[in-house]
């Protein structure tokens, strides 16, 4: 017996190793005019790896303190060698990875791969989404410099708006009533333990219910099919679709690799507490629809703060969304297209707004 | 104290409050007139601060000009927050509603004074060590003294009375302390008070003295960093001049009232051969080359031979002096430039994605290289001009190369990129190819 | 006609492609790894202090004199007075920002620049300076000399 299959034969033995690899080489991807979109899954995943291996890197030198997160991210760039790498690597991953997610959420939309059975796939993915948005959130304060700490003031304040708990989620959020050092402990031990923790308790559950249903089929192209069986047409994922992502995803490196070098993340000025908001602070571009929102709202309409009820418009919007596949009951008809407009509208209102919010500076 | 309203003072001196009577006579109509005032000042919006009897204001409040005076500016002026009534300045009784007894010779009633009393008049309490002491022990009482000595005095003693007396520069019934931003003698303030006068052209006809002071003040570092930057420490007229003996400053002895803050400036000064050639010259140090008060940020141009230089207004072509300040502006602009030099290439740097934090702060040091360097120019000695030089070309050369070193790291950084780039390219075309040749159909 | 037989064209083929593949993951690995792993190994400056810092060692400064040190990113003074004690103060001129000296013929730290002077505990005695110096605490440590910024927050 050869080295190889020796191994296998030891790993058939305890964990059914024959078993698992036979899913995997059957497994199989179906090829249409939309496959492409399969992809924005993967990716995220594998951009979601880049940041946890290049996290883990910059915890080597990063300090968690008022006194010390500035110096380190600092020390960071200057001294450690290919640590200008890493860090913008981390700081550039976590923005392509938030823009892949958004895009892999609005793809499974409009291609409604959230239709029974794959209800739960949906919900677990929207919760990876928030969890998501809550490292970009976290994260941006650790540099701790004065554009990161204002954001995280602006960001909190929000929170605060939320209708009978809001006070509690803000001084829950900012270990106190203000933004401080302890801000900066909490949110370090949300973005480095809390978040990942849950991320992987969902992230397998989500990988899980994908190949327990397996890939998921547009409407339109299920309807082809059924018509003419001939035309459906799937790879194996294992290699071929396998080797495609790869592709794919040694593209997205080297993209990474060129923004970090052509465009380094900055470091700023270090965070005052006591120093007055410097012009044009505002949160990083995903936040940027709503924060451009609520500055369009009026202070009051009608009884209700304009902030107050901006914050509920959303929070409404959000449980919606999430809880999209309960109301898309897929008798078709009428209901699809109230339901694919909203997606439309979501999609124009989110890029919009975005688009307003930094082209009217 | 105690708070005595002016209804009450009417009530216990007069009596009862009734009904005007023709037949009571003069007594009774200044009673009611009182009366009068005492209800209006009820009603009015003011009350006294310190809290005695002033009744001087029932009136006076309600009096034009030049009899008016407004309560609450007094009561917000320092006499009034010190417990000081009318009488303290005017002498009288303020208790007294009547004004025949409140404004009484047997009371003390001094009146207003004239202005050429008015020093006098302030002196009676400022000049006086031990009532001051009762306020504020620390305050000087020298004014009186040193005004004597000072050009308003002087011709104040020979009679003139345009001249600047007290009131003229620290108001009458508004009177501020000076570290109070209200104060007409407030450090920000005190040009434009002395500007009244001295720059008004009609005004200073007899005097025959320049009236362009405040302008040209205005235009000046120290004017900017006062009123702009709010340093407090800064010199206006007074600094210079003095405040209560105020006269110009000398020919011989400018330099030492510049030097009170430019010390360098001023002993590498005294140790030049400018120092006896000036005095011989009958020019005043610091003077002739920055001006008096409309005195600029000097800048390189000011020390060489060209045309805005300053040293050619004595100096020749040939003479030592225009050698020497040919060599040491040559020598300052070469580190200017040099500054610049490594300036721009850490910049570049910086914008290639390297920190440069550390050679930037270092080359802040250059800078103050060359401060040092424009000071001694004062010594009008290349030797001493060069010693602060070398420091500088020191700095800019080791931060030349940092910035050197940066734009190396941002050029290998882009290798090894371009290095990475080409092995991803070549892994995504192997992988390609490897797909086609996976999917290709057996023939 | 007979097809011709691709069999010799395919194995160069076959080689090629499977070692630019190979080649090419083998190479971008490196290329991934060499730089993870020269960020592991620790620069020889330990960290940036900005709140404890070397400033010198003793022997460094004859009694009644001082030396400049580097504070963070801003330069920091270290005084040994006449009776053998040791200051440590910010350098910063609070006036204008210019780097303070100390004068031994004084006895005082002066800023050249506006004739401010200070005491070694930093307080601002004469000239234009509006606040005191900021002190710093003094740690000796066997040889070195430490500065710290004071803690109060």
């Amino acid at each position: 017996m050869s080295a190889a299959s020796s191994i296998r034969q030891w790993l058939d033995d305890r964990f059914g190793w024959d078993e698992l690899m036979a899913f995997v080489r059957h497994k199989t991807v179906p090829t249409h005019r939309f496959s492409y979109f399969y992809f924005l899954g993967g990716m995220t995943l594998f951009l979601f790896g880049i940041q946890v291996v290049t996290g883990i890197l910059l915890l080597l030198y990063y300090r968690p303190t008022p006194d010390g997160a500035f110096e380190s991210v600092q020390y960071i760039m200057t001294n450690v060698r290919f640590g200008w790498l890493i860090r913008s690597i981390h700081s550039w991953g976590a923005n392509v990875m938030i823009l892949t997610a958004i895009a892999h959420m609005f793809s499974v939309f409009f291609l409604k791969s959230y239709r029974k059975p794959r209800e739960l796939t949906w919900l677990s993915g929207m919760i990876l989404l928030f969890l998501v948005l809550g490292f970009g959130f976290s994260g941006y304060l650790l540099p701790w410099n004065m554009l990161s700490l204002f954001a995280t003031k602006v960001g909190t304040d929000m929170a605060a708006q939320v209708p009978v708990i809001g006070h509690w989620i803000l001084v829950f959020l900012r270990g106190g009533d203000d933004v401080s050092g302890a801000t900066l402990t909490r949110f370090f031990g949300i973005h480095v333990a809390i978040l990942p923790g849950l991320a992987t308790l969902f992230i397998g559950l989500h990988l899980f219910l994908v190949q327990r249903f397996g890939m998921s089929v547009p409407p339109s192209i299920e309807a082809e099919w059924k018509a003419h069986p001939e035309k459906a047409r799937e790879v194996r994922f294992f290699p071929n679709f396998f080797l495609r992502e790869l592709m794919a995803w040694y593209v997205a490196l080297g993209a990474l690799g060129c923004l970090a070098a052509f465009r380094p993340w900055e470091l700023g000025a270090k965070a005052d507490l006591f120093g007055s908001a410097p012009a044009g602070i505002r949160p990083e571009w995903y936040f940027m629809f709503m924060f451009q929102t609520l500055r369009f709202l009026p202070a009051k309409i009608g009884p209700i703060a304009g902030d107050l009820l901006g914050v509920l418009v959303f929070g409404l919007a959000g449980a919606v969304w999430t809880f999209l596949p309960f109301f898309d009951n897929d008798k078709g008809g009428r209901g699809k297209r109230w339901i694919a407009g909203l997606g439309v509208f979501a999609l124009a209102y989110f890029v919009g707004m975005t688009a307003y919010a930094y082209l009217a500076k | 104290m105690e708070r005595e309203f002016g209804v009450r003072l009417s009530l216990e001196s007069g009596g009862k409050i009734g009904l005007v009577d023709g037949a009571l006579g003069l007594c009774a109509r200044i009673f009611v007139a009182c009366l009068f005032c005492g209800v209006l000042f009820l009603f009015s919006a003011s009350r006294l601060a310190a809290q005695t009897k002033n009744t001087c204001l029932d009136c006076h409040s309600q009096l034009d000009a030049p009899y008016h005076v407004d309560p609450a500016e007094y009561s917000q002026s320092i006499h009034a927050q010190k417990g000081i009534t009318c009488a303290g300045c005017h002498g009288g009784d303020p208790t007294s509603s009547d004004m025949d007894k409140a404004m009484s010779k047997a009371a003390g009633f001094k009146g207003r004074p004239e202005r050429k009393q008015v020093p006098e008049f302030c002196a009676r309490c400022h000049g006086d060590a031990a009532y001051m002491r009762g306020f504020n022990p620390s305050l000087r009482t020298d004014q009186y003294s040193q005004y004597l000595t000072s050009v308003h005095g002087k011709l104040l003693a020979k009679g003139d009375d345009k001249v600047a007396v007290c009131i003229d520069c620290h108001g009458v019934h508004d009177i501020q302390p000076p570290n109070d931003p209200r104060a007409r003698v407030y450090p920000v303030n005190v040009a434009h008070t002395c500007g009244a006068c001295h720059a008004n052209a009609d005004y200073m006809k007899p005097y025959k003295i320049p009236t362009n002071q405040l302008a040209l003040y205005d235009t000046s570092v120290h004017h900017k960093a006062l009123v702009e930057g709010g340093d407090l420490s800064a010199p206006t007229c007074s600094t210079c001049h003095g405040s209560h003996g105020a006269a110009p400053p000398g020919v011989s002895s400018v330099v030492n009232v510049c030097s009170t803050c430019h010390v360098f400036q001023a002993e590498l000064f005294d140790s030049s051969p400018h120092k006896d050639a000036f005095a011989t010259l009958g020019l005043p140090g610091c003077v002739t080359c920055h001006s008096n008060h409309g005195i600029l940020h000097p800048t390189d141009a000011f020390i060489g031979t060209s045309d805005d230089a300053i040293c050619m207004k004595c100096h020749s072509s040939g003479d030592p002096g225009y050698e020497a300040a040919d060599k040491i502006h040559a020598q300052l602009v070469k580190l200017d430039a040099s500054i610049t030099r490594s300036r721009e290439i850490l910049n570049t740097a910086e914008q290639a994605g390297v920190e440069v934090g550390q050679p930037k702060m270092e080359l802040d040091q250059a800078r103050d290289d060359l401060t040092k360097a424009r000071v001694s120019i004062h010594s009008v000695s290349l030797s001493k001009v060069e010693e602060n030089l070398e420091a500088g070309f020191k700095v800019t050369e080791a931060t030349f190369k940092a910035g050197q070193a940066a734009l190396g790291e941002a050029s290998y950084r882009r290798r090894g990129l371009a290095l990475s780039l080409i092995f991803i390219f070549a892994t995504v075309l192997g992988l390609y190819l490897f797909i086609r040749q996976l999917e290709r159909k057996p023939s | 006609m007979q097809p011709t037989d691709p069999q010799p064209k395919q194995p160069a083929r076959r080689r090629f492609v499977e070692f630019l593949l190979g080649g090419g993951l083998l190479a971008s690995a490196v290329s991934f790894l060499y730089p993870v792993l020269r960020y592991i190994i620790p620069p020889k400056l330990a960290e940036l202090g900005s709140n404890l810092v070397l400033a010198g060692h003793v022997g460094d400064l004859r009694p009644n004199s001082g030396k400049i040190f580097r504070f963070g990113n801003r330069p920091g003074i270290l005084i040994l007075t006449s009776d053998n004690k040791y200051y440590a103060l910010s350098a910063v001129c609070t006036h204008l920002g210019c780097t303070v000296q100390y004068r031994p013929d004084l006895a005082e730290v002066w800023c050249p620049c506006h004739n401010g002077k200070y005491t070694v505990t930093g307080a601002n005695i004469s000239g234009p300076p509006p606040r005191p110096l900021e002190k710093f605490d003094v740690i000796l440590k066997g040889n070195d000399i430490y500065a710290q910024r004071t803690r109060n927050s």
